[in-house]
């Protein structure tokens, strides 16, 4: 009698699956994934599920020996799917007979499918990213379902990135899910997180080799569990040239397999023969994959060109330029490739009696084909931006043909093939403009002519532009808090000039909540918040739709009018303390026990060029990506199902850009900044003393009735008070990165190129911040050292896990620009380092960040929320201004009942 | 719980399981009446064929029937609940006595288990819990022109099945016994409710697994292989895995080879007797059963042996008589349950 003793994994459909040492690779196949393709995901939209089972079917007979079913999209109900289609698929023997790969971040879906099969599953995936409770339920619950696991290298700290990380978290997962789940080993399969290689990024040159070296780690140390992934992530900054893709993939397999991952998800047909890879192609692959040289990168970069040439261009390219003209063009657009443009434009030219029909007829077909795919989530913003690069290029060199064709015809109708005019402003005062470009550029690649007025824009000269210009909507932008009074004053002002323009509003600052309630009461005709890029396409469709035009205007004003109903009626519950009340509760530090640090290095220290490359490690990326309507953390939106593969295309564009900056010091960097000797006086103010003079900073408190126990905070809490008879300190800073923006910007914009245009002010306000970030450690452990032993990884400082805050006038915590007046007189701001304040008291260059340091271990970054008139009143009195000057500047924090 | 006896005994000798219930009913030739009794007699629906219901109804001929198979030799008898579900039950509208129902047969079963165990105490006599498929299938549409639709869900099954197993551990049985299972994905949420409950006592009970072979393929209905089956429901610490119903001891042979090569667990048979005739009788005598049922023992397959559709306590005592000069199938490792 032969009894199975090993421990192998057994998974079933009608048929069994049994992977054993000896098994070949299991290949996973994954085209029934919504992320992963879109036309089942297609298919699936339209409740198409007849033709959906036939990619599954098609998965099967084409060699997977597992199916990965992932319904995870934001617009589908992915648990009614997942059931449905699971219950047609096991419905079909010839697909039923391999096991299912129930695939979902949602723990509701992956509970839902193992409910309706029959045979062992693989979950896909578990992790500890949200802790050992959450993981030891569902492995408990996965285990008693009868499935196998797919663990994620992922915990409560983050992705699994180096190979430390790796097995730390392979290791501790395997102990849990082993001892205390007791999980069957032999059914854990461990994702150790394949990551791109060849980025152009340091940190990633060690991808692969670490997933395999991890690999190997697990396969020795955590006896029968399988190790798997998705392959084609390794070569993601290859995309475009499937030679060196096929032939990475490849690569990467052979040695990840022969170091121990057994299963994987795979194209097959983007797979080369590892044994066909030409040599020195081969050579260059290994280079990368395996980090064997500091410049393989560069090297296969420079290779790929070559190899692109031969093979890409014979097998790709030449299919799409055999298309009829209106494709290709439609294509180049929509890809934003700009290579044969020009040729075509002018083999359209050619077909038409006016130039500008190809404006009207081709280009417009193209963008509509661009708009509908935005509209619709296929196309993401950077693609846009991209998109509209190559429409701006055709149209210059259109230009002077139709320039020309009016000077020979100028009875002629030219046609004016817009969908509308649209005026575009930043508002005075306010230097922020990201936001508004995308916006312009969105706008225009949907047929809307854009008259984009810039920054710092008087309300006057955006009244007297609308009324020349006759524009048909108005669109309004701001980052700064002050920037919202502005746009309620231009609300008023448009009201008095009588005009019928519909008012867009849109920046970080504003809200929804802001606009009902301050903005939307001003004016008698359409006032809408728009805070992204694609509703702005809508809204402004509706707007402009001559059919329903008055009725989507009259719908908006009720709707807002409700809103701000509701809006008023749920804030009026909220209470508050009296400022003496606030204060007789606030944040009480034992002062007697307080360690206080003096600071090293007192007094104002300048940094006339900071070196960049210093600061590339301290950058948080994922504001990046959400300044490009990109959602999600970096690094894991990189490789993110919907979003991965623009975010890592985006992220690639960056550090082109990026390295050329740092190479031709296209940007400098400079920092002013200070320690001194502080108190609190009066309960609310900090005295600051510095060469004999004092200055003092005024700082808010919290006035809204707290639970019991809980402080009404102000900033100056954190600072011992003068009665106490003790020396505290605190910082000051102002940090840019900001100079070179402009100009290069206006290059950029000067060759129609918007998409790098936003990416250099996108990648200075990183650089600001990181800058900031960088500065705050250097205080803390050297020029202040009160951190000298920090060791925190750059994720640690994002999450603001070290000791001491760093709070900036305008945001939560001390919401009042005017304090910035003070600073940059402490400071010497412009002085020292030329970035001066608007009348707003928006900092310029925009890409520079100023801000406080507070030592104090018990010191916490809060937000202010509301205040009442007396603190007002008071803050007035203490500032030594009119009360009506301090309400013009508190406004947005003014409780209003 | 007698799970260390069992565990025990299984690697020293090849356990009997008891033949059909159903079979030795019908040869009461009850009424309509007789179902129903005193009880039962203004309900609402026909009650004739509701065999659970005979526990309450006719508790002595349910008792002399497990009676007449421990005197055949058998180690464990299946309580009479084989269809006592409240989704099984419903076409009765007895859902709500299901617990009534499992509480009683486990009962009934147990006294007279524990009447054979005291006379004999070196042949200690088990009740296994019947858990049948119920009448509605998890991952199989009764519609063919909608393979889409569902006519019970497994959350459904699982409730159900846990309202049975409650009852039937309430009333003192020792084994669960899910069996002719059709489609595992009714067995696995069987299993699922059996190990909430497991874990909410805090008691550890040896569940069996039987499963159904419906035609000569060799897959069960829901379309698995007989690997592929046990794969499916290997995820539990069982006490045994096996094949029962729809076919003859012969037919099952290949698939028991299977499941013994690929499985640590203990392996059960218990068979029809033989295929039914064309008037649906199983007429398959004790002699010929045990013929087929010899190759098991031969080829070393199996640990537990009984019977299903058309079995009598004369095939059972044939199958024990001839069982006791063999060993058991040994498997290589003990399973914790």
């Amino acid at each position: 009698m032969s009894t199975t003793e090993a421990r192998y994994m057994k998974l079933s459909g009608l048929e069994p699956l049994v992977i054993t040492p000896e098994s070949n690779f299991v290949n996973v196949g994954e085209r029934t994934n919504v992320a992963g393709s879109r036309r089942f995901l297609r298919l699936i939209k339209e409740d198409k599920y007849e033709e959906a089972l036939s990619i599954a079917r098609e998965q099967v007979e084409g060699g997977a020996q597992i199916i990965d079913i992932n319904m995870d999209d934001g617009l589908i109900d992915g648990k009614e799917a997942m059931v449905k289609f699971l219950n047609l698929v096991v419905s079909e023997p010839d697909i039923a007979r391999v096991p299912i790969m129930i695939d979902s971040s949602k723990w509701e879906i992956i509970e839902a499918g193992l409910q309706v099969v029959q045979g062992k599953c693989v979950v896909n995936s578990i992790s500890l990213k949200e802790g050992e409770e959450t993981f030891v339920n569902q492995a408990k619950a996965i285990k008693r379902y009868g499935a196998a696991v797919i663990v994620m290298a992922f915990d409560e700290i983050g992705q699994a990135d180096n190979y430390d990380r790796r097995i730390e978290i392979a290791k501790r997962s395997y102990d849990i899910l082993v001892n205390r789940v007791h999980f069957p080993p032999e059914d854990i399969i461990f994702d150790l997180n394949i990551f791109p290689v060849a980025t152009g990024m340091e940190e990633h040159r060690r991808n692969a080799v670490d997933f395999i070296e991890a690999t190997r780690w697990v396969r020795q140390n955590l006896p029968y569990c399988s190790v798997s992934g998705g392959v084609s992530n390794v070569s993601f900054s290859f995309r475009g040239n499937n030679v060196v893709r096929e032939a990475m993939h490849s690569v990467f397999l052979y040695h990840a397999i022969k170091a121990g991952m057994n299963i994987g998800i795979v194209n097959p047909t983007m797979l080369e023969v590892y044994d066909d890879i030409p040599k020195d192609l081969l050579a260059h692959v290994e280079d990368v994959v395996l980090d064997r040289r500091p410049d393989a990168t560069e090297r296969l970069l420079d290779f790929a060109e070559t190899v692109k040439g031969t093979a890409k261009e014979k097998v790709v390219d030449l299919s799409w330029r055999e298309d009829s003209l209106q494709e290709r063009i439609t294509r180049a657009l929509v890809k934003g490739i700009d290579q044969y443009i020009l040729e075509d434009i002018e083999e359209a030219r050619k077909s038409v009696s006016k130039p500008i029909e190809v404006i009207e007829g081709h280009l417009m077909t193209g963008m509509n084909v661009v708009g509908d795919l935005f509209g619709s989530g296929k196309m993401f913003l950077p693609q846009v931006v991209k998109s509209a690069r190559v429409m701006k290029k055709a149209v210059a060199y259109l230009l002077p043909f139709i320039e020309e064709h009016k000077k020979k015809m100028p009875q002629s109708d030219q046609g004016n093939g817009t969908a509308g005019k649209v005026l575009i402003a930043t508002v005075k005062g306010d230097v922020h403009d990201i936001g508004k470009n995308i916006v312009s550029v969105v706008l225009a690649c949907n047929n809307y002519e854009i008259i984009d007025l810039g920054v710092m824009v008087p309300p006057e000269k955006i009244i007297e532009t609308a009324i020349k210009e006759q524009v048909d909507i108005i669109g309004l932008s701001g980052l700064i808090t002050p920037s919202l009074d502005e746009m309620v004053f231009l609300a008023k002002e448009m009201e008095r000039k009588n005009l019928k323009i519909p008012l867009l509003i849109g920046g970080a600052t504003t809200s929804k909540a802001h606009t009902a309630v301050k903005i939307d009461p001003e004016y008698k005709n359409a006032v809408v918040h728009v805070n992204d890029a694609s509703r702005a396409v809508t809204v402004v469709g509706d707007l402009l739709n001559k059919a329903n035009s008055q009725k989507y205007s009259s719908d908006l004003k009720q709707e807002y009018d409700k809103f701000r109903d509701g809006f008023l009626k749920r804030t009026k519950k909220k209470e508050y303390l009296s400022i003496e009340e606030a204060r007789a509760n606030k944040f009480t530090i034992d002062w007697s026990k307080a360690e206080i640090h003096k600071p090293t290095t007192l007094g104002i220290q300048v940094i006339e060029e900071q070196n960049l490359e210093d600061l590339l490690a301290y950058i948080d990326w994922t504001p990046f990506f959400r300044s490009w309507d990109l959602h999600g953390k970096y690094p894991e939106i990189l490789h993110d199902s919907v979003v991965g593969e623009q975010a890592s295309e985006l992220f690639r564009d960056a550090q082109i850009l990026l390295k050329r900056v740092i190479q031709e010091k296209l940007l400098t960097a400079k920092a002013v900044y200070g320690l001194f000797e502080a108190n609190t006086i009066n309960d609310d103010d900090i005295e600051v003393r510095y060469e004999g003079d004092q200055t003092v900073f005024r700082t808010l408190r919290q006035q809204l009735k707290k639970y019991q126990g809980k402080p009404n905070i102000a900033l100056a809490d954190f600072i011992a008070p003068k009665e106490k008879k003790i020396k505290d300190y605190i910082g000051c800073f102002c940090v840019t990165a900001g100079f070179g923006t402009k100009a290069l910007a206006n290059q950029f914009e000067a060759a129609n190129d918007d998409y790098n245009a936003i990416m250099i002010k996108a990648l200075a306000d990183r650089l600001a911040e990181a800058f900031a970030e960088f500065l705050h450690q250097k205080v803390r452990t050297k020029d202040w050292g009160y951190a000298s032993k920090e060791t925190l990884t750059n994720e640690q400082l994002i999450k603001e896990e070290y000791k001491g805050i760093r709070p900036a006038p305008g945001y939560p915590a001390c919401p009042d620009h005017l304090e910035k007046v003070t600073l940059w007189d402490l400071l010497q701001v412009e002085d020292n380092i030329g970035v001066t304040l608007t009348e707003s008291l928006a900092m310029w260059p925009a890409a520079s960040v100023s801000g406080y340091y507070f030592a104090n271990p018990e010191a916490r970054y809060f937000g202010l929320g509301k205040i009442k008139e007396d603190q007002v009143k008071d803050f007035a009195k203490r500032k030594g201004i009119t009360y009506e000057y301090a309400s013009k500047w508190l406004r947005p924090n003014i409780a209003d009942h | 719980m007698k799970k260390d006896d069992l565990q025990h005994i299984l690697k020293h000798r090849i356990l009997i399981l008891d033949g059909a219930m159903g079979t030795m009913l019908q040869q009461y030739n009850f009424t309509e009446d007789d179902f129903r009794g005193e009880r039962f007699k203004d309900w609402p629906v026909p009650l004739q064929g509701n065999n659970d219901l005979l526990s309450l109804t006719q508790p002595k001929a349910i008792k002399e029937i497990h009676r007449k198979y421990l005197e055949a030799g058998a180690d464990i008898i299946e309580t009479n609940t084989f269809s006592g579900t409240t989704i099984a039950m419903a076409d009765y509208q007895m859902e709500d006595l299901v617990y009534e129902l499992n509480y009683q047969s486990a009962k009934i079963a147990k006294e007279v288990a524990d009447e054979f165990t005291a006379n004999e105490p070196k042949k200690p006599r088990f009740v296994a819990g019947s858990i049948g498929p119920t009448n509605k299938t998890a991952s199989m549409s009764p519609d063919v022109n909608d393979p889409g639709y569902r006519a019970i869900s497994f959350e459904a099954l699982k409730v159900a099945y846990k309202q049975q197993v409650e009852a039937l551990l309430d009333g003192g049985v020792d084994i669960l016994l899910v069996e002719t299972v059709f489609d595992t994905l009714n067995a696995k949420a069987a299993l699922f409710a059996i190990e909430e409950v497991k874990e909410e006592r805090n008691v550890a009970v040896p569940v069996m697994v039987s499963g159904t072979i419906t035609d000569a393929s060799g897959r069960t209905l829901s379309g698995q292989t007989a690997e592929a089956f046990l794969i499916s429901i290997s995820h539990v610490p069982l006490l045994s895995v096996g094949l029962n119903c729809a076919l003859g001891a012969s037919q099952l042979t290949p698939y028991l080879h299977v499941l013994a090569r690929k499985s640590n667990f203990a392996i059960s048979a218990h068979p029809n007797a033989g295929l039914p005739n064309a008037f649906g009788e199983y007429d398959q005598t004790p002699d010929q059963m045990t013929s087929q049922i010899k190759e098991y023992l031969d080829k070393k397959l199996i640990n537990i042996v009984g019977g299903c559709c058309g079995t009598t306590p004369e095939h059972i005592r044939a199958i024990a008589d001839m069982v006791k000069d063999y060993k058991p199938r040994t498997t290589s490792k003990e399973v914790i349950i």
